[in-house]
C-alpha cells in the first residue's frame, strides 16, 4: 500500500534525507533522535507553564476555595495503570523490532494503541460527561450560616480544617431563566422515578433545589473529612437554595471554578497529545510505505520510527504521572 | 562532543562503540534488556498503587501529603526517563539539551513564584 499523501505533499517525497539511521558524527545520534528531544524539551516548558499556573492558583486560593475529593479515584487510578502499561508494550514493540521479530513489534503495537483508546473513551464517555451533570453552588460567606446544615463549618473550625463554602450535588430544580433548567428537569425525572418522590421541582422561581453528595449531607460527618477513594453514593437528601444567597452555580466545567478549569485545560492537552500519539503509532502499525511497510526495505529505520514515537508517548505518560495526583488525589 | 569523550552518560555502558551504532543497536543487549522493561513497569504499576494508598494517610498537613506524593510521582517520573526512554546511557548531546530545559523551567517556575510574592494590584482572585 502506498503513502496517498505522496501525491499531495512534497513532503513526502522519495528524497534522501541523511542519518535517519546512521548516527550524525557531531551528535553521534541518528537526527530524528535530536529532533524528537528538542520537541519534548518545547513540551517540557508548555505544560510547565500550565504546572506552575496551577501551583500559582492553588496556592493563591482562599482557604475552603480548592476542593478535594471530586474526581473518580478508582477510573483515575485505573486509566494511569493502562497508560503505564502502554509504555511497557511500546518499549517492547521497539525491542521486537530491534530483535527482527515482526509479529511480536505488530501484536505490543497494538496493545499500546488499544491502551490508548481506552484511557481516551473513558476519559471522554465517562469522567467528563460524569462532571458536565455534577453540580456545585458556592454560597456567599455572608449566607453560609443559613446552609450550615450543609457545610458543616462549625465541625470543620472545631476540628482545624478549611471552611466549606459549596454545596454539591445534581441539580434538579434551577431558578428561573437559567441555564441549567433542562438538564434539572431531566434529573428531576430520573430522582422521582429511583426513588418515587416528587418534591424536587416544588420550590419557588429563584430556587436552586441540589441533590447532595455525602459530603454535604452530613458535613459533620468526621468521616468526611477527608476524600474516600471508593466513590460515596449521592444521597437522597435534598438542599434547597435561595439565588440570592448564591455567590455562582454551575456544572463542574471549566468555568465553575480555578480547580475546574486546570483540570479541565491540563488533562484536555494531555488528551490531545494522546491522540496524537495513537494517530502516530496506527500509522506506524498499519501498511504504509512509511510505516509497518518499511520493515520490508528498512527494517532499522521503522525501529527508529517507533522509538521516537515511543519516546514522545512515555512523556506523555510521565506527564501523566504527575497530573493524576495534583488533580485526583491531593 | 561528548559522543567521544569520557561522559557521565557513556560510563554507565561501558564498552566498545563507534559512531555509527546506538549503545543499544545490538539485539544480545536488547534481548537482555526485555526483563529490565518488565520490572520497571511492574515498578510503576507498584508505586501507582503506592501514590494512591499513600494519599489517603494523613501526614499531618496536606503540604505533607502533596510532599509524599510528589516525591513518589518523581521517582516513577525518573523511572520511565531514565529506562523507558533510554536516557540512561543516552549521547551527552541529549542531556545537554535536558540540563538547559531543567534551567529554563526552573526559571519559568520561578518566575511564577515572583507573582505569588508580589501581585500585580487588582489581578490576585480572592475566592474561586
Amino acid at each position: 500500500m502506498s503513502n496517498p499523501l505522496t501525491k499531495f505533499l512534497p513532503f513526502f517525497t522519495d528524497a534522501e534525507v541523511p542519518h535517519t539511521v546512521s548516527a550524525r558524527p557531531d551528535t553521534g545520534l541518528y537526527s530524528a533522535k535530536v529532533g524528537i528531544w528538542l520537541f519534548l524539551a518545547s513540551e517540557v516548558m508548555l505544560f510547565g507553564g500550565l504546572f506552575s499556573a496551577y501551583i500559582f492558583l492553588r496556592l493563591g486560593a482562599e482557604p475552603g476555595y480548592w476542593p478535594a475529593g471530586l474526581l473518580n479515584v478508582p477510573v483515575g487510578t485505573m486509566n494511569t495503570a493502562i497508560l503505564i502499561i502502554s509504555s511497557i508494550t511500546v518499549v517492547l514493540a521497539w525491542a521486537a523490532l530491534k530483535m527482527r521479530q515482526f509479529s511480536k513489534y505488530k501484536l505490543y503495537m497494538l496493545v499500546t494503541i488499544l491502551c490508548g483508546l481506552i484511557f481516551l473513551t473513558v476519559k471522554l464517555s465517562y469522567e467528563w460527561p460524569a462532571k458536565f451533570n455534577h453540580f456545585g453552588v458556592f454560597i456567599k460567606k455572608e449566607s453560609a450560616s443559613k446552609y450550615e446544615e450543609f457545610l458543616g463549618n462549625k465541625h470543620l473550625a472545631d476540628s482545624g480544617q478549611n471552611p466549606r463554602w459549596e454545596i454539591t450535588g445534581h441539580l434538579l430544580d434551577a431558578p428561573k431563566g437559567s441555564h441549567y433548567a433542562h438538564q434539572a428537569e431531566h434529573n428531576a425525572e430520573h430522582f422521582a422515578h429511583e426513588t418515587g418522590r416528587h418534591d424536587a421541582v416544588t420550590a419557588a422561581e429563584d430556587d436552586y433545589v441540589i441533590q447532595l453528595d455525602a459530603v454535604n449531607a452530613n458535613p459533620s460527618d468526621k468521616e468526611n473529612d477527608r476524600p474516600h477513594f471508593w466513590p460515596v453514593p449521592m444521597t437522597e437528601k435534598l438542599a434547597v437554595i435561595s439565588a440570592k444567597d448564591v455567590e455562582s452555580a454551575s456544572v463542574f466545567a471549566p468555568r465553575h471554578s480555578t480547580y475546574f478549569a486546570t483540570y479541565f485545560l491540563i488533562t484536555g492537552l494531555h488528551g490531545l497529545h494522546v491522540l496524537g500519539g495513537i494517530i502516530v503509532f496506527l500509522y506506524l502499525w498499519l501498511p504504509f510505505r512509511g510505516g509497518a511497510s518499511l520493515y520490508k526495505t528498512n527494517p532499522e529505520h521503522l525501529a527508529n520510527r517507533v522509538e521516537i514515537a515511543g519516546l514522545f508517548w512515555h512523556f506523555v505518560d510521565l506527564v501523566w504521572i504527575f497530573v493524576f495526583p495534583i488533580f485526583y488525589l491531593l | 562532543m561528548g559522543s567521544h569523550s569520557h561522559t557521565p552518560a557513556d560510563v554507565s555502558h561501558p564498552g566498545p562503540h563507534d559512531s555509527h551504532s546506538h549503545d543499544a543497536a545490538d539485539p544480545a543487549y536488547i534481548a537482555a534488556h526485555i526483563g529490565a522493561y518488565f520490572k520497571v513497569g511492574a515498578a510503576l504499576l507498584v508505586l501507582t498503587g503506592l501514590t494512591v494508598g499513600l494519599s489517603y494517610v494523613d501526614f499531618g498537613s496536606r503540604s505533607m501529603n502533596i510532599i509524599v506524593g510528589m516525591i513518589v510521582a518523581t521517582i516513577k517520573a525518573s523511572l520511565v526517563a531514565a529506562i523507558f526512554m533510554h536516557l540512561k546511557g543516552e549521547k551527552m548531546t541529549i542531556w545537554r539539551f535536558l540540563i538547559m530545559t531543567a534551567i529554563f523551567a526552573a526559571g519559568l517556575f520561578f518566575l511564577t513564584m515572583l507573582a505569588h510574592s508580589d501581585p500585580i494590584l487588582g489581578t490576585s482572585h480572592t475566592t474561586h
